[in-house]
């Protein structure tokens, strides 16, 4: 009987991507896991708590708790929502109050799916092949609140056929940002221009991450500017054969 | 509206500026680049443990800020120094015209301070008659263009060697020169003379020493030496969070400053003022003060959370790290502070009513944190007073539409099955012609290709292969 894991897909995900979380699904049934999907799931609540509305977070962080509260692993396509789980539900709730003992057992449960693989099924080689040329995007909150750096990139240097290559800007926000997109469009769109340059001039034909809302935003970029780039997530890239 | 039109098309012609945006991308690389070079492990293997020291010492100093200013006080008097408190702008211009009053003082010198800058201090001289000269190479440029600081560090940043050519020209005698080495002879030169005439020297500090009553600058120039020590009077301005228990603290902060800030090891001078001339002595000030401001600070140490803000060194190292600084430039900030420090400090000095888009102006990405070299956890700070400026606009009936876009959101992420529905028909409607020039989309749509939603959403797809299997 193969360990059971519950996946969170994301509101991008869903609506936007779906293909990710398939992708998802099943790189983790083929490294041996059993996956779920609970349907009442909805939101983490991070659009609400980044502009401000901590009452309206606090109600989807509630949710997702009761909805996850049994799970023993709960995979997420994304470093940005799983930290909203993992870090900033605590921030939601007193600290002598049920949910504040709940968030904190919840946390480390919550993991972003390159960690999965790498840091719990201990898995580097999933057995994908992908031709071409690719270069990695630091997502913010994957990099900075999760520590996650160098996972996601021994994954891809497994992966047949895959050409890894850094580029100087790896680490500089894509300037998504969540509602600030659309609150400062001007400089969201330029820090993406910036990130654009930066991988152009590494020749890579493909920018991966580990977040689809940091290459829903290049991608709109790099359409925009009638640059020959693909965005992929992490998922798809390791679900290819 | 969180932004007035005016300060939004600002930003647009600060971002669009293909002269402004290479100067200033290419100066904050360099100062990254350099701080980065010297913090690394191999350079500094106990930074980070330099950071969490510094962190524990800040934190120990303002919960303890009474005892501390107090033992200041008592360590400056007994060197015959004195201590002024000041609640605002307006008390520290006072004690300084009337000392120049009482003292026949018809010209002061100023070396690099951003706590001046913070009140207007020039202005305020200025307009009582009391020609104020700014000694720092770039503050100086500043003065004389009428300009305002661009970066904590770096005020001149956003200025070419033309551009200080053109300001050279147009307000000094000497014939004009493009060459920065040249510049800085004809700035030093100007300036020799009021060294020398100045009846008051002011400055800034970077630390207030409890333990020892002194005041410590760091510089590169030279000028806050003589500042200090030239004219017959010296009076440091400095906030009361400038404060530091022990001279053997500065071990920690003065390693972590010009790393942090330029990426030196050390700045070039390093002074430690404690008091006026002694007896036997053949230099420095006959009389010596120190002014020290509240200006709203003390309202920010009556928060638990939010009183971190009050660590900061003002190395300018989460200036060069943000993203968004390096696009919009110190300008399009209001107050004296710039990037991801001016947007925590400014909306809690001045309340968060007046310029309530400052926190929002971050993608939260958590590079200033990741530099901060007294460990200010910037982006939390960021959060509280989102949530803080969003309370603020629901009491006084502000920002409807949004607030009730959010309440409907809250309300549906209890509800999954009408959670679902309303993602379907929010799909639905986004791939209808002309959604995307509709509200948030048409701002998405300003600058980047709008997605399409997918046909089917992954928890469609899924049903369908729970039912298939």
């Amino acid at each position: 009987m193969p360990a059971r894991v519950s996946i969170f897909v994301t509101c991008v995900v869903d609506q936007l991507f779906p293909r990710v979380g398939m992708a998802m699904a099943e790189v983790l049934e083929r490294a041996g896991y059993e996956v779920e999907f609970r349907e009442d799931q909805t939101c983490c609540g991070q659009p609400a708590f980044n502009t401000g509305y901590r009452e309206d977070a606090r109600k989807a962080a509630g949710h997702f708790i009761r909805v996850f509260r049994d799970a023993e692993f709960i995979v997420v396509p994304s470093g940005s929502c799983a930290s909203m789980v993992s870090h900033h539900f605590l921030d939601l709730f007193p600290k002598d109050s049920s949910h504040y003992e709940e968030a904190e057992y919840l946390a480390p449960r919550v993991i972003e799916f390159s960690r999965f693989l790498t840091d719990v099924a201990k898995v580097e080689d999933v057995g994908a092949r992908f031709e071409g040329i690719v270069t990695y995007h630091d997502s913010c909150h994957a990099l900075r609140e999760l520590r996650i750096k160098e996972g996601p990139r021994r994954l891809l240097r497994k992966v047949r056929g895959l050409e890894l290559r850094e580029m100087s800007a790896a680490e500089e926000c894509c300037g998504f940002g969540g509602t600030f997109s659309v609150k400062f469009p001007e400089v969201s769109g330029a820090m993406a221009r910036t990130k654009l340059e930066s991988i152009l001039a590494t020749g890579a034909s493909t920018v991966v991450s580990i977040d689809s809302s940091c290459l829903m935003q290049l991608q709109g970029v790099f359409t925009r500017a009638g640059a020959p780039l693909k965005t992929m997530h992490l998922a798809e890239v390791l679900a290819s054969r | 509206m969180l932004m007035k039109p005016e300060q939004e098309k600002q930003i647009r012609q600060t971002v669009a500026d293909p002269k402004i945006q290479l100067a200033l991308y290419s100066a904050t690389a360099r100062l990254k680049e350099k701080r980065e070079e010297v913090v690394a492990p191999e350079a500094l293997p106990e930074y980070q443990e330099l950071r969490t020291q510094a962190n524990r010492i800040k934190k120990h100093t303002l919960e303890n800020l009474d005892v501390y200013l107090e033992e200041f006080e008592a360590n400056v008097e007994a060197h015959g120094g004195k201590v002024v408190y000041a609640r605002n702008g307006q008390e520290v211009t006072d004690f300084i015209l009337g000392l120049a009053r009482e003292r026949g003082v018809k010209m002061l010198v100023k070396s690099k301070s951003m706590t001046t800058e913070e009140i207007h201090l020039n202005e305020r001289l200025e307009h009582h008659h009391l020609e104020a000269v700014e000694t720092d190479l770039g503050e100086y440029i500043i003065q004389l263009a009428h300009d305002r600081p661009y970066h904590i560090v770096a005020p001149a940043v956003h200025m070419t060697r033309q551009d200080v050519a053109d300001v050279f020209e147009k307000n000094l005698t000497d014939p004009r020169t493009e060459e920065p080495g040249k510049q800085a002879m004809i700035a030093r030169r100007n300036l020799r003379e009021k060294f020398l005439e100045a009846g008051i020297g002011i400055s800034g500090a970077n630390f207030l020493v409890a333990d020892s009553g002194a005041v410590c600058i760091v510089e590169n120039e030279g000028n806050a030496r003589l500042t200090t020590t030239a004219p017959p009077i010296h009076i440091a301005v400095a906030g009361i969070e400038k404060m530091i228990p022990r001279a053997r603290d500065l071990a920690v902060f003065l390693k972590l400053l010009a790393r942090s800030g330029t990426g030196q090891l050390l700045t070039v001078y390093t002074s430690f003022l404690s008091g006026p001339r002694r007896g036997g002595e053949a230099d420095g000030p006959a009389e010596f003060y120190v002014v020290l401001m509240d200006n709203g600070r003390t309202r920010l140490l009556a928060d638990a959370e939010k009183r971190q803000s009050l660590y900061c060194i003002r190395c300018g190292a989460c200036l060069n790290a943000c993203p968004v600084y390096r696009k919009i430039g110190g300008h399009n900030y209001p107050g004296a502070y710039s990037g991801p420090i001016g947007a925590i400090i400014t909306p809690q000095y001045q309340g968060i009513a007046k310029d309530p888009w400052l926190p929002f102006a971050s993608s939260l990405c958590g590079a200033c944190a990741e530099v901060c070299p007294v460990k200010i956890d910037i982006p939390k700070i960021l959060l509280d007073l989102r949530k803080e400026v969003m309370e603020d606009r629901a009491a006084r009936g502000d920002g409807f539409l949004e607030r009730k876009a959010f309440q409907m959101y809250g309300w549906l992420t209890r509800r999954p099955k009408l959670y679902a529905l309303a993602g379907r028909i929010g799909a639905r409607m986004a791939r209808a012609p002309g959604a995307a020039s509709m509200g948030p989309a048409a701002k998405w749509a300003s600058v980047r290709e709008v997605p399409l939603p997918a046909r089917k959403s992954f928890r469609d797809q899924w049903r369908e292969r729970e039912k298939s299997k």
